[in-house]
């Protein structure tokens, strides 16, 4: 027997999530757990968007290599995000500036929007999560 | 020797640098660990402050904690100094006591 979840006819309603990231990857869990979540939104076939700002920028930079502080290195899994049809990836522009980054430091392609475009992207929303 | 002050916080986030620097007599040492290390990297906004800290101050930045974010030792302000956690070891039986900014 299908599962609920496995039931077509069962299809609930696709809502617009943003999932707003602004910390960084390794001193809190909130990177992890943001994306634990964003997962389970996507396996769902939600509308997911995914916002990176202030140090969550961080999240994404490239080359991470965690083998010297004994913790999972978790930027890969933003390159998988793809494959679940989570496309929509928005760097606020002053957030990658003031730490002297650009687009090439980053693990995935992403827009980069500035400050008033992002806020006009929250209220496109119907559920904002902020990690 | 005066005190080794530890920073783990970013400076983009929290206050603890500057409160660090503010409480830290000169010839007192900072080093920078966890998301502290986001203060150690050249091109930001907060560069130029650690930079001027150097005046006073030796300024140390731990390297797996570096290289965990994705940066390397060139992206760090010249004048800091990159240590390994034997270096940390080091520090703490070098200087006199260790304060833990949290």
């Amino acid at each position: 027997m299908a599962e609920p979840w496995e039931d077509d006819e069962l299809e609930g309603p696709v809502r617009k999530f943003m999932y707003v990231n602004r910390r960084a990857p390794y001193g809190t869990i909130y990177a992890l757990e943001s994306l634990e979540v964003v997962l389970i939104a996507a396996a769902f076939e939600q509308d997911v968007t995914l916002v990176f700002m202030d140090d969550g920028v961080y999240q994404i930079k490239k080359e991470q290599n965690t083998e010297a502080i004994g913790v999972k290195n978790f930027s890969p899994t933003y390159r998988a995000l793809e494959g679940y049809d989570v496309e929509k990836l928005y760097v606020e522009k002053e957030s990658l500036e003031s730490r002297g980054l650009t687009t090439d430091d980053l693990v995935v392609p992403v827009q980069v929007v500035n400050r008033d475009q992002l806020a006009e992207l929250m209220e496109e929303q119907e559920v904002i999560l902020s990690f | 020797m005066p005190m080794l002050h530890t920073v783990n916080k970013s400076p983009f986030e929290r206050r603890t640098l500057d409160t660090a620097l503010r409480h830290a007599v000169k010839g007192a040492a900072i080093l920078l660990i966890e998301d502290g290390v986001y203060a150690a990297f050249d091109g930001t906004v907060v560069a130029d402050k650690v930079r001027a800290a150097l005046a006073d101050h030796k300024i140390y930045v731990l390297g797996p904690d570096v290289t965990a974010r994705g940066m390397s030792e060139h992206h760090v302000i010249d004048g800091l100094e990159v240590v390994d956690y034997g270096g940390f070891v080091d520090l703490v039986t070098e200087y006199d006591k260790v304060q833990s900014w949290l």
